[in-house]
């Protein structure tokens, strides 16, 4: 066969007013792997979604090795040879992997000798792309890397020719991104094509043959890799040169908050081992690591919702019993979660009520909501924070996944805290989105806030920290000033090297 | 064939799909009358007339109704939050053996002014301390409470059997298992003379507006309506989760046990094992016909009221056996359950 594999004719679709996809044309070749990319909002979700048949298009035609796919009909695209993994897994967590890879095509009544066969072929397949996993461990014990290879092999499964990837990436470790990336272009060797969407230039630059640009729901730019740059790239996508911004020299104030040997037990292991560290106002004080080492519990214990089992924290001056999340909040700090749909929004709930929910007291009298002054909060927030894509009463849920991010920033920021907790603020974010965040830490930052930016982007911690520690197996190490920090001495943090080196120092 | 959810509801589908709903229903239920052998035609009317066609009939409707927005209520407030509270027949009971037990062994003579609100409390409480139970075991050890709350339904159905055989037993019941008759003073207020409505109707309605109110306007509805929809989400913003819980559980079984009370207060005056019609279940049918919207149970549970009292009427005047009424009744609820789902969502190929 020559013709491409994958053709998307004129694709239009909209969403009330909101021109989500405008007159997209993109074909595929056998072997290829292209990279979407747009900013947040621009579509790209939309568009993979209707190659999938999980939306309709208004107009436009979706072929696939010359069959023209009927719209709106994910079974027919499964057939078809199309695999999909979502922005947001949807597997379920009680089955084991093997029964979640059958589900959805094998009968429901599937005999053993069935279940069987489904176990051959899936060890042939993890086999043969080297993807590795135990058929029998349940789902929700697997890390979201396992998790996300198990989406994989589920569209391998269904013998997808043509896998969609939407931001595959923004979840993963380093390590396991690369591992991933290993991993598509050997699937693209053996003949199968590739759509991932990403934000991150660099491993588009890294795997992708052709980048489509969509902008504004237009497709505004289709360049090969080896004709093109980041710095084009990230001009294309927001229409103008971004520049992400970077810290200038600044003082640092008192002491606003300071960990002493502090230790977090949940579940019966230590999360935290005896951390100590200490945050100036007007500095930012980097926490670098592989996720996974601890972040997420560091990250609980200053949001207010875990509680230290040893150790003492000192917030303005006053040693604090335990810190609630009214505590945190009432108090000043600011606080971005890490996962922000499970953590950061609640989508069946307005833009509006998301913005004060966790201010419900100031924006409240004698227990009545003021709904007039949360609209406006809100109203305020998307004016300053440039949320695109809803008014302070239309549902979170229908907002791309960066914006969504943008409200939880605005949230925390329209009002300068006095400490913000930042856990991978960026994550999902277009390049143009980065750099606005970047600049509002960096704000917050010269009004005095003090800022504890736990984050995996090394980049960005280089960008933005006056200070950085790293977290290894629930330790936190010394800290090194920015200005001493290069790429080796932060991967030998990272490493945990620090540690031998006491004990060097000890004998 | 799959289902989108929509954004805006055009009003006229809003308008249209119950009515269709209702005439899909009765078209079917209009081929097991014929089958019976009776008019179909007027058969339909039948129902029309029964429920609606004189002052006793709409009087009858409105009795009915009033039991059915309370617990209607109950299962709303408490799905809202997901809590799973299927035990609303359990805790109509409870409600109601509390009461009659209360009004015949403690206040005896007592004024109406003084017991009337008592009762009430009474009842109330008793439908919420059974309802607490069940969320306990959630909260402290991860029970799922669709299980506890649905089999306490028979451990108190069953204990009320016991008592109204046993220690509550009237003595001048021929030998019937049924409590002894509540006080007369403890007799709700008639809303009107020659009928059995009483003020409980009133009273319910009220309650849904308050509700309604608690849901929309307070801290506490819009943490409630959080904790169900992304407990995660909730706690990181703050919400109390054990605490928004335990006050959802609380309005929910209070509000079933006064369910039970003003059925025995209203319209019985004492309490036997075949009280309810099964309100407390058909609760949960009012409140997803009324997308758990408070003000939409009011709606939800005249309909229902309505269906009930006309299936039952026209069976008895058309001579046709019952179970063709109680299936006329259950092919409403659920075309028209249908027709809500499709208000909401529409079809895409
Ligand atoms: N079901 C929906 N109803 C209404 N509007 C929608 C719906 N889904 C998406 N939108 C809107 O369509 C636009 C495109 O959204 P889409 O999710 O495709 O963006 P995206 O390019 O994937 O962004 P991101 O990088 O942030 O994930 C956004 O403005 C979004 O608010
Ligand atoms: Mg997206």
């Amino acid at each position: 066969m020559t013709g491409p594999v994958l053709e998307l004719d004129r694709i239009s679709k909209q969403f009330g007013d909101n021109l989500a996809n405008h007159d997209i044309s993109l074909n595929l070749a056998k072997g290829e792997i292209v990279a979407l990319l747009g900013e947040n909002g621009a579509g790209k979700t939309t568009l993979m979604s209707i190659l999938f048949g999980h939306y309709m298009p208004d107009s436009g035609k979706v072929t696939v090795m010359g069959r023209e796919l009927p719209p709106g009909k994910p079974r027919a695209a499964i057939r078809a040879g199309v695999g999909m993994v979502h922005q947001h897994f949807s597997l379920a967590p009680n089955l084991t992997v093997l029964e979640n890879v059958m589900t959805g095509t094998e009968s429901l009544w599937l005999p053993a000798s069935n279940a069987a066969a489904g176990r051959k072929k899936l060890l042939e397949i993890s086999e043969r792309f080297g993807l590795k996993v135990d058929p029998d461990a349940r789902l929700g014990d697997l890390s979201v890397g396992e998790q996300q290879r198990v989406e994989i092999l589920k569209a391998l499964y269904n013998d997808a020719r043509i896998l969609v990837l939407d931001e595959p990436t923004a979840v993963l470790t380093r390590i396991e991104a690369d591992k991933l990336f290993s991993t598509l272009k050997d699937m693209a060797r053996q003949g199968l094509s590739l759509i991932f969407i990403s934000h991150k230039l660099d491993e588009v630059m890294a795997t992708a043959d052709r980048i489509v640009v969509l902008r504004g729901g237009k497709l505004v730019a289709e360049r090969k890799r080896e004709e093109t740059s980041k710095a084009e790239l990230a001009e294309l996508m927001v229409g103008r040169a971004v520049k992400r911004p970077v810290r200038d020299a600044s003082t640092p104030g008192e002491v606003v908050l300071e960990a002493i040997g502090v230790t977090v037990r949940t579940g019966g292991v230590d999360r935290l081992k005896s951390v100590d560290f200490r945050l100036r106002a007007g500095e930012v004080l980097g926490i670098i690591g592989v996720s996974g080492n601890g972040q997420a519990t560091l990250a609980q214990l200053l949001s207010g919702t875990a509680q230290r089992s040893a150790g003492s924290l000192v917030l303005f001056g006053e040693e604090t019993a335990d810190l609630t999340v009214a505590d945190a909040v009432t108090s000043g700090i600011g606080r971005i979660p890490e996962d922000r749909n499970r953590e950061g929004v609640i989508g069946e709930m307005t833009i509006w009520e998301n913005a004060i929910l966790e201010r419900l007291s100031r924006f409240s009298r004698l227990g009545l909501v003021d709904r007039k002054a949360g609209v406006a909060f809100a109203a305020r927030i998307i004016q300053a924070f440039d949320v695109r894509g809803g008014s302070p009463t239309s549902r979170v849920r229908l907002l791309s996944g960066g914006n969504m991010q943008k409200l939880i920033l605005g949230r925390n920021l329209i009002e300068p805290p006095r400490i913000l907790l930042a856990a991978q603020p960026a994550r999902g974010l277009d390049e143009g989105a980065v750099a606005a965040v970047h600049q509002r830490i960096l704000e917050a930052r010269r009004a005095g806030t003090a800022i504890l930016l736990i984050s995996e982007d090394l980049d960005e911690v280089m960008a933005l920290a006056d200070r950085i520690q790293a977290i290894v197996g629930g330790r936190l190490s010394p800290s090194l000033d920015a200005e001493d920090a290069d790429a080796r001495s932060l991967g030998l943090m990272m490493a945990g090297e620090w540690e031998e080196r006491e004990v060097v120092d000890a004998v | 064939m799959r289902f989108e959810r929509r954004e805006h509801r055009p009003a006229a589908l809003v308008v249209a799909a119950p009515m269709i709903a209702v005439a899909a229903a009765l078209a079917v239920a209009g081929v097991l009358i014929a089958l019976a052998g009776a008019p179909v035609l007027e058969a339909y009317w039948k129902i029309l007339t029964s429920a609606f066609g004189s002052r006793l009939s709409v009087t009858e409707t409105l009795t009915r109704a009033s039991p059915l927005i309370l617990t209607g209520l109950a299962a709303a407030v408490a799905f809202r939050a997901r809590l799973w509270n299927i035990g609303g027949e359990g805790q109509f009971y409870l409600g109601a053996i509390a009461v009659a037990a209360a009004s015949a062994r403690l206040f005896d003579g007592w004024s109406s002014a003084a017991q009337i609100p008592l009762l009430f409390i009474i009842g109330a409480v008793a439908g919420m301390l059974l309802l607490l139970v069940p969320l306990w075991l959630r909260l402290r050890f991860s029970v799922d409470e669709v299980v506890t709350t649905l089999l306490l339904n028979f451990v108190s159905l069953l204990f009320v059997s016991m008592l109204i055989d046993g220690v509550l037993k009237d003595p001048l019941a021929f030998g019937w298992p049924q409590s002894e008759a509540v006080d007369a003073a403890a007799r709700l207020p008639k809303l009107l003379t020659r009928s059995r409505l009483h003020i409980g109707l009133v009273m319910a309605v009220a309650i849904a507006f308050a509700i309604h109110f608690v849901q929309s306007r307070t801290v506490f509805g819009v943490r409630s309506r959080a904790a169900g929809l992304n407990p995660t989400s909730a706690v990181f913003a703050g919400v109390p989760l054990g605490r928004t819980l335990v006050i959802v559980a609380m309005i929910s079984g209070g509000l079933a046990g006064l369910a039970g009370t003003i059925e025995v207060l209203g319209v019985k005056g004492y309490v036997t094992s075949d009280l309810s019609p099964g309100y407390g279940y058909s609760g949960i049918v009012v409140a997803m016909l009324a997308n758990l919207n408070p003000l939409g149970v009011v709606l939800a549970a005249l309909f229902t009221a309505a269906m009930f009292v006309g299936a039952d009427g026209m069976s008895r005047s058309v001579g046709i056996p019952t179970y063709i009424a109680d299936v006329t009744v259950a092919l409403s609820l659920l075309s028209m359950l249908i027709a809500v789902f499709f208000t909401q969502y529409r079809i895409r190929r």
